[in-house]
């Protein structure tokens, strides 16, 4: 049997697949924000209907995952900035993702609370 | 000339072939090589207009529109989503509010129309590398330029329509 033919990078290439993967979440859900947002030009009443489900424990778990998508995309976009610009970006690549990853959890941590906070009191009473 | 041209030829059978790097070179001042045109030179069978700049005004937009999107998009995550309660906040009257202001009028304006942007021409990227049939792509394009173009509208219309006293 000869060596996996296929090719897979390290670092580099999960960081892109995953740049990609969340840029395309990310933009699926905008296309509903702004349609759940236009329901303001309909009536407060239309707005605040769904908007109440924006507020629910399911979703707040959705919400939860796409502050992580944009996180993600936010710090490694930065990333790719600075490969594209920075004269030792190119050389530095690795270390910046590992830098990037350190601070997604640091802030996911710090999300917890605010963004998971409600759905906990609401599952679980409080 | 350099040195390079004036070697001792006396290695030289004429016709030989032979370059610069295993014997002495077959042209000189008087016997100067033929001219060869680069291969992309432009020449007067080169269509006037070829396809532009637009692949790099594309990747060039992507950095600058990601940058300030990173500080658009933070902050309103910031605002909606953790200070002052959260999520359990929003409301029509916080919109309301919020709208009053023309900071924040251009801040959303500002942010729909790059990130928009910026997640459109990143799709238009993905369809690009996936979608291998021309049909595929025209039609995943049309649909891709189709909904952008009316969320960017639609949103716009929002923004500067928007009616706190609807009722």
């Amino acid at each position: 049997m000869p060596a996996g033919t296929l090719y897979r990078g390290r670092e580099g290439m999960w960081s892109w697949v995953a740049h990609r993967v969340t840029g395309v979440l990310i933009f699926f859900f905008l296309f509903v924000h702004v349609l759940d947002t236009a329901l303001v030009r309909v009536s407060p009443e239309a707005y605040d209907d769904v908007v109440s489900t924006y507020k629910t424990p399911l979703v707040a778990l959705l919400e939860y995952g796409l502050v992580a998508a944009i996180l993600f995309h936010a710090l490694n976009g930065l990333r790719v900035i600075a490969v594209d610009f920075w004269s030792k970006g190119p050389r530095y690549q690795k270390q910046m993702l590992w830098t990037v990853v350190g601070i997604w959890v640091v802030l996911m941590i710090g999300a917890l609370y605010p963004v998971l906070g409600h759905a906990v009191r609401e599952v679980f009473g409080s | 000339m350099s040195a390079d041209t004036t070697l001792d030829k006396s290695g030289t059978s004429g016709t030989s072939g032979v370059g610069p790097v295993e014997g002495a070179s077959l042209y000189d001042v008087d016997h100067p090589a033929p001219f060869i045109e680069a291969p992309r030179k432009r020449t007067s069978k080169t269509p006037r207009s070829t396809r532009g700049n637009f692949e790099m005004a594309a990747w060039l937009f992507m950095r600058l529109s990601g940058v300030v999107l990173v500080v658009l998009v933070l902050g309103h995550l910031l605002i909606q989503l953790v200070l002052d309660g959260g999520v359990s906040k929003i409301g029509f009257a916080f919109v309301a509010g919020r709208w009053a202001s023309p900071f924040w009028q251009v801040w959303d304006l500002l942010m729909l129309w790059l990130a928009m942007l910026h997640g459109a021409n990143g799709l238009r990227t993905v369809i690009n590398d996936y979608a291998e049939r021309p049909n595929t792509r025209l039609w995943l394009k049309g649909l891709l330029y189709t909904a952008t173009v009316f969320t960017i509208l639609l949103g716009t219309l929002v923004i500067f329509t928007f009616d706190p006293n609807i009722r």
